[in-house]
């Protein structure tokens, strides 16, 4: 619901929401101007949790630089790692073994769904129920043991490595990961009825925050946040990297442009990812997970190089010039949050503050890959 | 109007559905751990901080190449060996590790040629003071062997 | 003295006892209640199925600063907790917990409450505003506008009750109910729609509460704590008590109005743990309804009202003058 009358500037006063408020998981800013409760102008304040990585990358080798990339995003490591792991395979030309790619897959999209999951639970706390959160951190609970078992860590992996993977799997992350897929198809249909068609919900976040697409391409927001605009747009499918041309999966599009339409996206792409995972555990090759001839030390040759892969939140690019060193010369990752954040400001005009947090709930913020 | 009513029904109905849903949740058994009192084993490649790993006679495998200092991203890892009588290449007399700074990445073990180096299966480390994450492996090392 | 005197001096400091104790072991239940929906275990470690976790936190709140913020205003800012319990205590007064256990037997003991009811309204504005802290004005803000939607389908609801029961007088209305199928929620020969008259009731009970899913004036994400950001120990304590015995009034009077009060079911043995039984199923249910909604937004609950609740209450009231008048 937008501001039905012209904004009277007199009675306007400034709240800022953040950097410490429950509802801006981490450390964002916005300040907001407002008249009674509705917005009249948010501006939203970055900072708080800059780390330099990307200074950071022009002063490790190439190698060294890995760990931070599970840093940035601490809910999708994985796709930063293989983002990041495919830009110096592509620089240096090296060829990833079969077995290891079908892993990739298989793991980024287990990450993929306990990034939603945790979006998910967040989202509905943002909007006051607090449930649903603790039954997707008990369903995201077994897809971090089941990564624990191979990757050795559970929030921010370091997994991938140029040319392959640190270590292969077990039969048991098999067979967990198909237990896991089975329990998670029952699991869905509870959080339909438990929340997606709970009237108070439908209430809340239907028609609430409509982006159009001309906003969405001004600002080059993508992943979610697009395709709830009913922008058909995923690397996995546009730009395809990795093995995922050798999968049947869908985008799922909504063109409602709502916050429930961001929302649906969301829940159905952890179908869609479960497709895929199904789908890679069947095909799985055997072979090795490294690429035979990989050089300890990493001089990729002169040039500029981008990938660009499909984390949980849109699209992630990573650019690297090399001078011929072993170190990058520059490094810039494009996340994706960054973009989808930017839009707020200007959707959020007018709108009562209740639904400018509904609209920041569905955009799924990972403030410290903002900040980077 | 009958737009109203159905909204109406179908409103409330959803209304009852959820209650069922969080009673039927309420039934079912506990799914959290009682962490102090019991505590989980991690899993074999469980990554906690680094140690040197052991040979039969108790002492270490490393060949102080430094390999692992130069790999580690972060410097936390500081060796230092001395040339001894009698015994073929270096001996390690300190290996240091800063935990504060470990990211526990694992460069370290991955490029230690003889495996010399593991990874620890210990999370249980809480401590106010910054000086008890500087760890002292080989010294850790010489205790397990005791 | 009077023996009257001491009678209702009696009551009052039973029935604050009775309010704090109230309190505090619904912040146990709440949170046993709370986990267990949510497949964890809640307070377990003080006392047997941490039975003794709400003494240990009433002592905590007890022993906290209580800290004045510069740029508040001093004694509306002390005032307003206060005025968050006394009306609740006051209307204890009234409730029948039994026939003999009711403190004072008012003919219009249903006026009384709701007069003293919407006086907490006004406690919430005050520590509001008082706080001179922006979250807390916007949530007083919208407690005062909340109490608009709710009221009016409440009071008409009520009206409504009064039309059938022809009495004020509560301990009245309970003896009117003496076995289930003469209860008010099931009196069908009154009106078809009185279990529709319940909800509504009960609803605007969770709304007059500021209970999820109508918790607006509290919303965490939006407000951070809404009207009681800036208190601290028994500032925050006082509200906190205030809000849980809003609950028990709330689901006291449902109770009463509709669920025979402290009669017997079957009519056999009439007595107050009826009353406390029944008290604490629909205080169960407030929880358990907290734990599953998300919070509905404040045009929400304001359609809710004008679009649903008083449509069906005024159907429901001319209904109900119908049949009185026909039977
Ligand atoms: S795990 Fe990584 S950060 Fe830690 S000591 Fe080894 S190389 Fe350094
Ligand atoms: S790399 Fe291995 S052998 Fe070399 S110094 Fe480190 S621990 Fe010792």
């Amino acid at each position: 619901m937008s501001h039905p009358l012209p904004i009277n500037n007199q009675e306007s006063f400034v709240l800022n929401l953040g950097p410490q408020h429950p509802a801006t998981h981490g450390v964002l800013r916005v300040k907001l101007t407002m008249d009674g409760e509705y917005i009249m102008h948010a501006e939203p304040v970055l900072g708080y949790i800059h780390r330099m990585h990307e200074k950071m990358g022009e002063n490790r080798t190439w190698a060294q630089f890995m760990p931070n990339t599970g840093r940035m995003d601490y809910l999708s490591a994985l796709s930063f790692n293989h983002c990041y792991a495919a830009l110096v395979e592509k620089a240096m030309g090296i060829e990833v073994p079969e077995r290891a790619e079908y892993l990739r897959v298989i793991t980024v999209e287990l990450n993929r769904i306990s990034s939603h999951l945790v979006w998910f639970g967040a989202f509905i706390l943002d909007l006051g129920g607090f449930s649903p959160l603790l039954y997707a951190f008990d369903d995201r609970e077994h897809i971090l043991d089941l990564l624990e078992s191979v990757t050795g860590s559970r929030l921010t992996y370091c997994y991938f490595r140029f040319g392959g993977l640190y270590n292969d799997i077990d039969e048991n992350f098999v067979d967990g990961t198909r237990e896991f897929i089975k329990t998670m198809r029952e699991r869905l249909p509870m959080y339909h009825n438990l929340v997606t068609k709970n009237i108070i919900l439908i209430k809340r976040i239907k028609d609430i925050g409509p982006i159009s697409k001309e906003t969405i391409r001004k600002y080059g927001a993508t992943g979610p946040v697009a395709r709830g605009s009913g922008i058909d747009y995923d690397i996995r499918k546009n730009e395809p990297y990795s093995i995922y041309p050798e999968f049947d999966f869908d985008i799922p599009v909504y063109t409602e442009c709502d916050s429930m339409a961001r929302y649906m996206v969301r829940m159905d792409e952890i179908e869609q990812s479960m497709r895929i995972i199904e789908q890679a555990l069947d095909k799985l090759p055997e072979g090795p997970i490294m690429a035979p001839k990989v050089p300890k030390i990493l001089k990729p040759p002169k040039g500029d190089y981008y990938q660009a892969v499909e984390s949980a939140r849109g699209s992630l690019g990573m650019r690297a010039v090399s001078d011929g060193t072993n170190k990058a010369y520059r490094l810039k990752v494009r996340s994706p949050t960054f973009s989808n954040l930017s839009l707020f400001s200007e959707v959020s005009e007018g709108m009562l503050l209740p639904d400018a947090l509904a609209l920041m709930g569905s955009l799924d913020l990972v403030i410290p890959e903002i900040d980077r | 109007m009958g737009a109203y009513f159905k909204e109406l029904f179908s409103g409330t109905k959803s209304l009852f559905v959820g209650l069922q849903i969080t009673f039927g949740q309420m039934l079912k058994p506990l799914v959290t751990q009682q962490y102090p009192h019991e505590i989980s084993t991690m899993t074999p490649r469980f990554r906690g901080h680094i140690e040197l790993i052991p040979k039969e006679d108790g002492t270490t495998k490393c060949i102080v190449c430094g390999m692992c200092q130069r790999s580690c991203p972060s410097g936390c890892i500081t060796v230092a060996g001395e040339k001894r009588e009698g015994v073929k290449g270096k001996v390690l007399t300190k290996y240091r590790l800063d935990f504060t700074k470990c990211s526990l990445c694992g460069m370290c073990v991955e490029s230690c040629r003889p495996g010399a180096i593991t990874f620890s299966k210990e999370y249980n480390l809480a401590s106010t003071r910054k000086e008890d994450y500087t760890f002292d492996l080989l010294k850790r090392l010489e205790e397990k062997a005791k | 003295m009077d023996s009257e005197i001491i009678r209702v001096i009696a009551f009052l400091v039973g029935v604050i006892a009775f309010a704090a104790l109230n309190a505090a072991y619904l912040v146990w239940l709440e949170r046993k209640e709370a986990a267990h929906i949510q497949r964890r275990i809640g307070p377990k470690e003080v006392g047997p199925f941490g039975l003794l976790q709400p003494m240990v936190d009433g002592i905590k709140l007890m022993t906290k600063q209580i800290l004045i913020p510069d740029g508040v205003d001093p004694i509306l800012f002390r005032l307003a907790p206060i005025l968050a319990m006394i009306p609740a205590i006051m209307c204890f007064v009234t409730i029948p917990f039994s026939q003999e256990l009711v403190a004072r037997n008012i003919n219009l003991g249903l006026l009384m409450i709701f007069a003293f009811a919407s006086i907490n309204v006004l406690a919430l504005l005050l520590g509001g505003w008082a706080s001179a802290n922006k979250y807390a004005v916007i949530s007083a803000a919208r407690a005062v506008a909340q109490n608009v939607a709710y009221e009016i389908p409440m009071l008409i609801t009520v009206i409504t009750m009064v039309m059938i029961t022809g009495t004020l007088n509560l301990n009245d209305i309970v003896a009117q109910q003496p076995n289930i199928s003469q209860w008010y929620i099931f009196r069908f020969s009154a009106s078809p729609l009185m279990p529709v008259a319940f909800l509504i009731f009960f609803v605007c009970s969770l709304a007059e509460t500021n209970r999820a899913p109508f918790d607006l004036s509290e919303a965490e994400s939006e407000l951070v704590a809404g009207f009681h950001t800036e208190y601290s120990s028994m500032g925050f304590g006082l509200f906190f008590m205030g809000e849980y015995a809003n609950i028990v009034i709330g689901s006291s009077l449902a109770v009463i109005l509709f669920l025979g009060g402290w009669q017997d079911p079957f009519g056999l043995f009439p007595g107050v743990w009826w009353f406390l039984i029944k008290l604490y199923c629909l205080i169960f249910t407030v929880i358990w309804i907290r734990w599953t909604y998300p919070r509905t937004q404040f045009y929400g609950l304001l359609n809710l009202s004008w679009k649903i609740l008083i449509p069906i209450s005024l159907f429901n009231l001319l209904l109900t003058a119908g049949f009185l008048k026909v039977f």
